[in-house]
């Protein structure tokens, strides 16, 4: 094979004894082709349970208006933008990891694209749906579109950015989408190639009738490239064009320069939250810690810190501007963040986001599962904060202190939110239950460099300095799925 | 004459079936196809396979889109319904730019996946035309044209000294077909 040998220090992309090509499509496919467990029943109820009071509270705010929500004259944007935003962000973590890590030639991306990618698709569903029902008229949502209409053509203005967002964010769906199921298509071959009856047959239309041949290949690889390369700048487009729904306004607190790099940012760091959530999870309940490694987890604990970080550094540059901007309502609303009496949700904010983060330097933190677990939940919380101080906080203020309000969540606000987390994970459910939940062809590249195995019948084989060998192994204590006797007297 | 089809020599690793496929050259026998379960590189080298051309289609595609909405954004606001936004000049290029870009990518993407799929005759129903059916699992397959004029039993024979696991004479070219 033309791939590169791999130095001795670097850490195994894949563990376990006895992991051959045809173990890993049979590990993989374990969750596919048998009858689900009761965690994922369980699991399935109760998110269906949430998926149906979505269903309910987007067809009371239908029918009633967007008057059955809790704003008001001030606070005219609130939950339902919240939500979009959050959403829009945990869908940036899956383009990245497929996209921007296959262009560094990253490859723990091979084991957490697939599902990093789905949780994109599904995020991005439930960021739609709020843009829908806060439209309150979503029949209208065709509006949104340039069509001849019998207004003389009354075109959209292509000078908003609320324009701009209509076209990034559907550009950016179909470009995901269309990225993940090109790189499903072998997997579903390999699922069709195993079946029988009409269970073969589902998964052969699906496939589109992939063989595997040279040409193939060649092409796939090729797309998957271009695609990664136009899916970059892409990724950094779209939540550019989020935060310039705030930036081009006027309201002090919106308005600032900063926001494009700092909603990218935080984008990806509540999205690699996402995926850290549910692949703890996932590869508990579907048996998958040989693929999904301490290194993954590790890994990603690492990428959490860096944009904690660089959105800690955002926050601390938003109130030196505004302090050094000399604009008393800039000044007055970075402060009200603290002193209002939506003073607790800055400090959610800040604390999750950038102290709690924090605790990551440490090895022993990043290497804990529970602990990354929680932190990735916290992390989750902090960035919707976030979104609500933003949006909120800065609201509720208005020019004229007569004006001032609070916002307080009706039932259906809530049910909204609590819904649309119920559709999101009904999706990677019913995903992981149908669909390979880890790309096989992209793990098996990782088995013959890559994978711990290989390793160990090279230390066996000689011929490497043992101080590269001594710092490996010391590497391979963090892992849980590890047998680290093997190694004692290797 | 033998009722034999294809010859497959079926490996369960990438760096003997590549082995394979030099001595296969190596004594002139012509090699139909390759089936792997996962990319392989340097085969089309070894193949003679040429480059993929569809970087080309992606980027003609993304020309297409970039244009597309371009001209359709200055139609709509610059020549069929103007509006006097603060004094500002219609023709707002740097507002275009977003949109343009989007278009651009979604054009290249989607080209280029359609392109794909025309190409390598991909779609949605197309009966799986597959030799063997482990190839999308754990086998490398070799696919040899049993009308060669090499004689079989040399290619078995080069195949199990290559290191093959496996060696078929399959009557059907395809076993997926019901």
């Amino acid at each position: 094979m033309a791939s590169h040998k791999e130095s001795i220090i670097r850490e195994p992309l894949v563990t376990g004894k006895g992991i051959t090509y045809a173990k890993v499509t049979d590990d993989i496919l374990n969750p596919v082709e048998n009858k689900p467990n009761k965690a994922w029943w369980i699991g399935f109820t109760v998110s269906s349970l949430g998926a149906l009071l979505w269903v309910f509270a987007v067809s009371w705010t239908f029918w009633y208006g967007i008057g059955s929500w809790g704003l008001n004259k001030t606070v005219g944007w609130a939950w339902d933008i919240t939500g979009f935003v959050w959403w829009v962000g945990i869908g940036h973590a899956g383009t990245l990891i497929s996209a921007v890590l296959l262009l560094f030639r990253q490859k723990w991306r091979n084991s957490i694209n697939r599902s990093a990618e789905a949780m994109t698709i599904f995020a991005v569903i439930c960021a739609a749906t709020y843009v829908v029902s806060h439209m309150g008229r979503p029949w209208m949502a065709l509006y949104c579109l340039p069509l001849p209409n019998q207004y003389g053509s009354l075109w959209v203005n292509f000078n908003s950015p609320l324009i701009w967002d209509v076209f990034a964010i559907s550009t950016y769906f179909s470009v995901s989408l269309v990225f993940w199921y090109t790189g499903l298509l072998p997997d579903i071959a390999t699922i069709r190639d195993r079946g029988k009856g009409w269970y073969r047959r589902i998964y052969s239309v699906l496939s589109f009738g992939w063989t595997g041949s040279v040409k193939t290949w060649q092409r796939f690889e090729t797309v998957s490239l271009i695609l990664a390369g136009v899916s970059t700048p892409l990724v950094l487009s779209v939540h550019t064009i989020v935060s310039m729904d705030f930036a081009t306004s006027l309201e002090p607190g919106w308005h600032t320069t900063i926001f494009p790099p700092y909603f990218v940012a935080g984008a990806i760091f509540s999205g690699f939250a996402m995926v850290q959530t549910l692949l703890l999870v996932t590869r508990k309940v579907l048996g998958l810690e040989n693929y999904i490694t301490m290194f993954h987890i590790e890994s990603m604990n690492k990428i959490i810190l860096l944009t904690g970080s660089v959105v800690g550094v955002a926050y601390i540059t938003e109130f030196f501007i505004a302090y050094y901007s000399g604009g008393e309502y800039e000044q007055y609303t970075f402060l009200n963040r603290f002193i209002g009496p939506y003073w607790w949700a800055g400090c959610m904010m800040y604390g999750c986001n950038v102290l709690m983060t924090q605790v990551m330097w440490f090895k022993r933190v990043r290497t804990n599962i529970t602990m990354s677990w929680v932190l990735s939940i916290i992390v989750n919380i902090g960035m919707w904060f976030e979104r609500f101080v933003i949006i909120v906080t800065s609201l509720h203020r208005d020019f004229i202190p007569s004006s001032w309000a609070m916002f307080y969540p009706t039932w259906v606000d809530v049910s909204v939110f609590i819904g649309s987390i119920g559709v999101f994970f009904t999706l990677f459910l019913l995903f992981i239950r149908v669909l390979p939940s880890i790309a096989m062809a992209e793990v098996k590249l990782l088995l013959k460099e890559q994978s711990e195995e290989y390793k160990l019948k090279q230390m066996e084989a000689g011929h490497l300095d043992p101080e590269q060998v001594e710092f490996y192994k010391t590497s391979l204590k963090k892992f849980d799925g590890v047998d680290i006797s093997v190694y004692e007297n290797a | 004459m033998s009722s034999t089809k294809y010859i497959l020599g079926l490996f369960d690793d990438p760096d003997v079936m590549m082995h394979g496929i030099d001595k296969l050259q190596k004594n002139s026998v012509p090699i139909y196809d390759v089936y792997t379960p996962m990319p392989i590189h340097g085969i089309e080298a070894k193949l003679g396979i040429k480059d993929s051309r569809l970087g080309y289609a992606a980027f003609l595609f993304g020309c297409l889109g970039g244009t597309t909405i371009f001209t359709l954004v200055c139609y709509f606001l610059v020549y069929d319904w103007p509006m006097n936004i603060g004094g500002k000049p219609h023709f707002a290029v740097p507002d275009f730019i977003p949109v343009t870009f989007e278009w651009s990518v979604l054009f290249a993407s989607f080209g280029m996946a359609f392109t794909f799929f025309y190409a390598t005759h991909l779609f949605p129903g197309r009966a799986p035309r597959v030799m063997d059916l482990r190839a999308t699992n754990d086998r490398f397959v070799i696919a040899i044209d049993a009308k060669t004029d090499v004689p079989h039993d040399d290619i078995t024979n080069i195949l199990k000294e290559a290191g093959a696991v496996e060696i078929k004479h399959n009557d059907r070219k395809y076993v997926s077909y019901e």
